[in-house]
This record gives structure tokens, sequence and C-alpha cells, in this order.
């Protein structure tokens, strides 16, 4: 435990407040901890319902809001100080966000792979225009597409995987240590779903990417996080590894959420159908 | 893109084709003005009191101007008028609502207190004192930069809320992610919503600043010495043009002025239920 | 309802493009059954759901086929061949509908008892002490105390709005219930207790309802029957159970599969490809150029449902049926 962590909350709240007069607080993470290593790249899974905060989390790790209590270090860095135009080019670098919604994260009246090109160039310093399109096409084989399958086309043209895939291989371009994955897979269909979320694997794998993988989905993040975190009204309810969480969960809330997953399994009609 | 769009419009939409052809010919009349035979600013270069006839298709003033090329002058300088406050209070519009939404906090309250004083100031007594203060310097020029400032408020608060939904949507983070400048996304990844709204409050704002120049001049508040087609009028009306039985020097800026209006009110009307977001979006998904 | 067909007319200042949402499409609904329709985003299931309940409006077209219910007090009537103010008595009385967005439903700026007076009151004629003890009555039914009536919508939560929309729907005793994504906003906690709700109040009131969601493990939680669609067209029908555990058709093999398991952490694979456009699907089976199992075949003839077992309906040229 000498080296500095890859990424480390400390005791992390945030308080919204609202209203004028009345000031109304609303708690939406209070006393969040946990610690990504460096060296160790792994899935590691929030959990929570709408309204446990995990969103917020997300921003903050990202630096869109900042913490209201506690400390969010990256690499042993608060990200507080992370001010300048220059200091965000850099963190921006190595923390990457992957959105919600496929269809959303590409401006629909604007070709898919301006983003593309615009990270190459202002993240990765790509210079030359053969470069910027070298590193996107490198990044794009890394999701299993192709610049020439996604070049000059607009958002409407894509499927849902192909776009979700696209926006994965734009966080790549980069090489970024932590990918922030926000509901990642809910929006797009279950067909395509396990696609993106084998790439998670593999970026894990083969690319050595550490990913926070924020959903409500108990079955995926099962299927592909290291360890998981089950959040409550901002506040963590039970951690651990994910396969051990999730078989044997602890806490009543947990031991709910478990129990409400349905599964293609589960009873039909009160008739139960014999397990496999 | 745009072509064929106005193509469908004039083919289906008839409210549309009928404000076309209006302002086309006010246009026309504003273009014929590069011919006219006399100096605009020169009078008694023709008979005065001439009704309209063979000579002179719509007749001639009292003070000896042929009424059809004064009107052509008038015409072109009114269209310019209003085009150069409309454009200028759109930079404006845009520059304020933009940044507004898009940057928030701080920036936007101050914006936006600024905003809401020109939205609440009287506009027409203001226009007056400024003629008042000003009085022989104030220029054609000078009056449109002034409706300019004071046009683009609410325009502003119309774009200001588009940005600021805009800017919560996922694709806006993933410019920011993708190292965009603040620059680079409001210009590129914000300004092509706000075009079409854009477009079609600039029409009013045309009417809006002809409308008023043309009534701050029959009134006399403006440059009268300027052709415009206020101007017109209250030159006509400084001649008791009505009273004398001079109605042509009358009749036919009235005309032409209420052409332009009906015609700019019309596209603008035809051209916002087209870009009403619901049939904007089966285009987007129809479009190749 | 059989061979319904309801095509998107879309069109755009001239231009006129088809869309074909539901492309001739036949099912059964029996009585006392909850019916399960599945599919993936633009499969066209909420355009059949709004094609059944004949609530279409431009740019959709209902283009051919009909719809027939059996009431059990009006008997056998046709829903493309009634006049609208006759329309209007069967909804909500007969034929009512739970929408996925219960806010839209609930008028926000009113107390939820304005919303039970302007949908049911007229339907039940009773009156309005009875009237409102039946209300109460339904509510506990659905575990729910009678004080939220005077709630507006926005004090409730989403689980409890979703519950007052559900009350809304079978507070007439409706013989059909037409409930689309009805539980797909909800958290996992919440949605087991609506679904649960949902199975009580259905046997209670022995009505029958169709089931929309693209969600397999909510059909399989809650639904006797399951039809699958692909493309605007049904490829799958059978009971729930079966499919689930014997699909024949390879999209539905592949939508059963993917799903992953708490427990099981073996490799799923993701289709390839996309769903095809409806405004141009490809020739023959809609499936074909992303199915593992296509032939020559596929591309050129589209498959007829054809009766596989008892109940169980398949369109594949892959699936030598008994019947086929």
């Amino acid at each position: 435990m000498t080296a500095t962590p890859l990424l480390e909350l400390r005791d992390v709240g945030r308080t919204f407040s609202s209203g004028v007069f009345s000031r109304r607080r609303v708690r939406a993470v209070a006393g969040v901890s946990f610690a990504l290593e460096a060296g160790r790249p792994e899935v590691f899974a929030v959990i929570g319902e709408s309204g446990s905060g995990k969103t917020t989390l997300a921003r903050m790790i990202l630096g869109a809001i900042s913490a209201t209590e506690g400390a969010i270090l990256f690499r042993g860095r608060d990200l507080r100080s992370v001010r300048s135009h220059r200091d965000r080019l850099g963190f921006m670098r190595a923390v990457q966000p992957i959105f919600q919604n496929p269809f959303e994260a590409f401006n629909p009246l604007k070709r898919v792979d301006r983003y593309l090109f615009a990270s190459a160039h202002r993240l990765a310093a790509a210079a030359s225009k053969a470069e910027v399109e070298r590193l996107a096409d490198t990044a794009l084989h890394q999701v299993g597409l192709s610049l020439a399958e996604v070049s000059g086309r607009f958002p409407h043209e894509l499927s849902g995987g192909q776009l979700q895939r696209t926006a994965i291989a734009r966080a790549l371009i980069s090489r970024p240590s932590l990918i922030v994955a926000d509901e990642p897979v809910s929006m797009i269909d279950a067909s395509l779903r396990m696609t993106v979320t084998n790439l998670f694997r593999s970026l894990r794998d083969e690319l050595g990417v550490s990913i926070v993988y924020i959903t409500h989905d108990l079955a995926t993040a099962y299927y592909v996080s290291d360890r998981i975190i089950i959040m409550r009204k901002g506040e963590v309810v039970e951690r651990g590894e994910a396969a051990e969480v999730l078989r044997a969960p602890q806490h009543p809330y947990s031991v709910l959420l478990k129990e409400s997953v349905l599964s293609i399994d589960s009873s039909n009609g009160g008739d139960a159908i014999p397990s496999r | 893109m745009i072509l064929p769009v106005i193509g469908d419009l004039l083919r289906v939409n008839r409210e549309f084709a009928l404000g076309i052809v209006m302002t086309g010919i006010a246009v026309a009349v504003a273009l014929a003005s590069f011919f006219s035979p006399y100096p605009p600013l020169d009078v008694y270069v023709v008979p005065p009191d001439v009704p309209p006839g063979e000579a002179f298709l719509l007749g001639t003033t009292s003070r000896g101007q042929d009424v059809f090329w004064q009107l052509t002058e008038a015409t072109r300088n009114t269209l310019l008028f209003g085009i150069a406050v409309a454009a200028i209070s759109r930079v404006i519009a845009l520059t304020v609502g933009l940044l507004a939404g898009y940057l928030g906090g701080v920036v936007d309250r101050v914006l936006m207190s600024i905003n809401d004083t020109f939205m609440v100031v009287p506009l027409f007594p203001i226009l007056v004192l400024f003629y008042f203060v000003m009085r022989d310097r104030m220029s054609w020029a000078m009056l449109a930069l002034v409706m300019a400032s004071l046009g683009w408020a609410y325009d502003a608060r119309l774009i200001r809320s588009v940005a600021m939904s805009l800017k919560s949507r996922e694709f806006t983070q993933q410019a920011v992610f993708s190292g965009m400048t603040t620059r680079q996304i409001v210009t590129q990844e914000h300004l092509p919503y706000v075009l079409p709204i854009v477009f079609s409050t600039t029409l009013n704002n045309l009417n809006w600043s002809i409308g008023l120049e043309v009534t701050l001049s029959v009134l006399g508040f403006t440059d009268v010495n300027t052709p415009t087609i206020g101007g017109m009028v209250y030159w006509a009306n400084q001649h008791t043009a009505m009273v004398a039985g001079v109605w042509w020097w009358i009749a036919a800026p009235v005309v032409l002025i209420a052409t332009l209006f009906i015609g700019l009110f019309l596209v603008a009307a035809s051209v916002s239920e087209y870009i009403d977001p619901r049939s904007r979006l089966g285009r987007i998904g129809a479009d190749k | 309802m059989r061979d319904l067909h309801a095509h998107y007319r879309v069109s755009n200042f001239g231009i006129r493009r088809d869309v074909r949402a539901v492309d001739g499409i036949s099912l059964e609904v029996g009585r006392n059954e909850i019916y399960g329709l599945a599919g993936e985003s633009s499969s066209g299931k909420s355009t059949l759901v709004k094609t059944i309940a004949r609530a279409i409006r431009p740019p959709l077209f209902h283009v051919g086929g009909d719809v027939t219910f059996d009431f059990r007090s009006t008997g056998r009537v046709s829903l493309y061949d009634l006049p609208a103010d006759e329309l209007a008595r069967l909804r909500w009385r007969h034929l009512s509908y739970i929408m996925q967005a219960s806010m839209s439903v609930l008028n926000p700026v009113r107390r939820v008892r304005h919303s039970f007076m302007d949908f049911a009151f007229r339907h039940i004629g009773m009156r309005p002490p009875e009237f409102w003890a039946l209300v109460a009555e339904h509510l506990g039914r659905l575990h729910l105390s009678a004080t939220v009536l005077d709630s507006y919508p926005h004090e409730l939560s989403g689980g409890m709005r979703q519950r007052v929309t559900i009350a809304l729907a079978t507070i007439c005793r409706p013989d059909f219930v037409i409930a689309d994504e009805p539980t797909t906003a909800l958290d996992v906690v919440v949605q087991k207790s609506v679904l649960e709700m949902i199975r009580e109040v259905q046997q209670q009131m022995a009505s029958s309802v169709l089931f929309v969601t693209h969600d397999m493990s909510v059909h399989a939680y809650l639904t006797d029957r399951l039809g699958i669609m692909y493309a605007g067209r049904l490829v799958e029908e059978g009971p729930t159970r079966q499919i689930l555990r014997r699909a024949q058709h390879p999209y539905t093999q592949h939508l059963v599969a993917s799903l992953p398991r708490i427990g099981d952490r073996t490799e799923r694979r993701g289709l390839e490809g996309r769903p095809p456009s409806l405004a141009a699907p490809p020739p023959g089976c809609r499936f074909h150029p992303r199915c593992p199992l296509a032939m020559p075949v596929c591309s050129q003839e589209a498959p007829p449902l054809v009766n596989i077992a008892a109940n169980h309906r398949v369109a594949c040229h892959a699936v030598k049926g008994g019947a086929a």
C-alpha cells in the first residue's frame, strides 16, 4: 500500500441546497470512501436505485461538480486543485466518461467522427490529419469497429450498439487509465447489451483500464465487475467482492435488492420452473 | 438542404408562398432604386402634383419628385435599416443567450440582469428622447444601432433557455470531454440548434424594427432627409397631401409597407410552424 | 385481432414515406389471461398496442385488418367499425390502458381525486357516496390508503403514482387492460411490488391483460403467454415458460440466452447488426441479415407462423414444425 492509488475517495459527500429563503438542503451523497489501486485494473461497480446518489458520485469523480465534504484524489492529487484549463485537459486525458444514452451522446446534427477527431487532436496531441485518423482508427478497432464504418456518419445512421461502442472508442483515444460509465447499457437493447458489457472486460484485461461501472442492474454488475459497492440514499450500505456480495448479501437493503431482481428463471403464474 | 425545404414549403404551404411573393414585390421595388434616373435627394426634378398616369407611373409629389422612383429609394433604405437592426441585434442576442445559457453561474446572472433591464425599458419614449438629445446628429446608422441594442433582450432569453437545455444533454458533456473549447461548443454544437429559432425571430425583428422606424419617421423623429417609407409619409403630411388631393403620395408608401409587413409576417409564421420541434423531429429522421 | 396492418405515414411537406410498424399481425388474447408482448426498441410493439386500442392519430394510419373484442356485457364488437361515440363509451369501461408515464395521465395541478372523477365517475353511474366508497375499496385492493385521493401527483412516489394509474385503469372492472411498459421507469424493488399488484388485481377481476415490455425477466415473472415481435412482425408465440425454456426462433433463443444471471458468469455474446429500418425492411424473413442460421430461402420468402406444438407458433424456415 505504498503506491499512490489511482483513484481515492475519502468520506466524500455532496449537499445540494435549493430555494432562495428556506435553503432546503439535500444530501445526495454522504461519506463515501473507496480506492482503486494503480497498476491493478478492475471493474468497480456502484449499484443503486434512482435517488441513491450514484450519478452525483459519477459527476464528482469526473470533476463536473465538486464535493462539498471529503476529498477525491486522482493519483494523489485533489480534484479541487484541478482548475486551470491545462490541468483540466490533463485530467481528461486520464479520466473519461461514457454516458447512459448512446442516442443522446452525440449531437444529432453533427457527424460522430468529429468527437473522435477532437479527442485525438486536443487530448492525444495529434498534430497532422493522418495522425488524428490513425488514432481514431486504432481506438475504433479496439471496440470492434473501424474508421471506415463510422467516418462521415450521422448518429441516426448508426445503431445503438455502434454508437455506444463509438463513444467508448472516443474515450479510449487519449489512453485513459480510468473510465467512468454511468448506466452505459440501460438504454440499449438486450441483444446489444452484452456486446458492450463484454467490451468492458476486454478493456480491463487487454488495455489495463479501470472502470467505475455505475448501474442499477445487479445481473450485469455480477457478470462484469470485480468489486462492488451498494448505495442507498447517498450512503454505502455494503461493499466487497462482487461475486461474494451478490451471492450472499448481508445488509437488509442488499438482500431486498437481490430478491427483487426478476430472473427469467423466476416463477411464472405460480408454477416454478425447475432449475437446470 | 435548405433549397429543397424552401421548394417544399412553396408547394405545400400557401401562406408561405403568398408571403414570399409579397416580400418579393417589396424587395423588387427596392432593387429598382439602382436604376433610378433621379438623385434621390433632389427636389423639383419633375413637374409637381401630376397624378398617376403614363408619364409618371405613380404620379409626382408636391416637391417635384417622381413617386415611383422615390418609393424605390425609400423602400431600399427602410429594408436596409430593418436588416441592419435585425442583424446587429441577432449577434447580441446570440452571444448573450448562448454564453449565459452554457456558462451559467455568475456570467448568467450578470448577463440576465442586463437583459431584464432592457426588457422592461419602454422603447418608444427612449427613442423619442434619443432624438431630442441627438437632434441633428441622429443619423440612420445611429438609429439602427440604438434600436438594435434595445431589441435583443427578448430573443436572448429564448436562446438562453434553449442553450440551458442543450447544456444538460449528454452530447455537450461528450464535447467537453473530447477537449473542445467553450467557443467550439457554443458555436459548433449549440449554434445549429438555435439557428432555426433565430431565423424566425429575425423575421419578426425585421418587422418590428421597420414598423418602429416608420412610426418614428412619420412623426418626424428621425433624420427626415434620408428617404424612407415613413419619411415619405412625413413629407406628404407636411405638404398636406391628403387635403391638397395628392392622395397617391400617401397611398403608394402605405400600400407598399402593408405588403411588406404582411409578407414578412406570413413567412415568419409559416417558418416558425415548420421548425416546430415536433415536425422537425420527423424531418431529422427522414433526412439523408 | 387478426391480420392487423398499421403504417406510419410520414409526410413531410410533400415527401411521403410509409413506415410499416405493424405488418400483418394476428393474435388472440384469451379471457383471464396475461398475454405478454416482447420486442426491442423499434420492433413495433407500441404501435401495435395503439392500433389495438384504436388510439391512433396521424401520422399513424390503420391500413388494414380488424380488432375484435368479445366483452362480457356487449358481446362481439369490431373496433374499427364502431362510431366514435360508441368507442368513447367502451374506453375505460371495457378497455383501458396503463401507460409508462404515469405523470401524463394524472393532472399535475389537481388532486388525484379529480382524476378519478374525470375518468371513472361518468362510466360507473353511481351516486357520489357509493362511488367514493367503491374507489376507497379499490385503492385498498392495491394497498393504497384513501388519503392518496387528496394528494397531488408530485407528492406521491413513482411506485405510488403507478399504482394510482393502475387503480384508475381498473376501477371500472374492464374486461381488457393494455399495459404498455408500466414498470420500466421504476426501480427494481418497486417494480416487483407493482407487478404483484397487477397480477392480484387481474386475478380478482378476471380480466385479460396485454402486457408490453422489452424486459424478458418481467415476462417470465408475470405473463402466461408470450409473443415475440421483431421488426413489425410476430416471430414466435407460445406459453411463456415454454418459450423461455425451449425457444425455437433464433432471435428468441438469442434474447433468452443473452440475459445475464446472478450466480452465472459464463461468457455471453451480443448480437451483431441492428434492427432493420421499418421504412425499408429486408426482403423475406426480416431477421435473416443477423441470423446465425440464415439460409438462401430466408432472404426470398417470409416464413409463415406455423404451429410446432400446441399453442406454440414460430415463423422461421429453419424450424421444422410438426404441422408445417
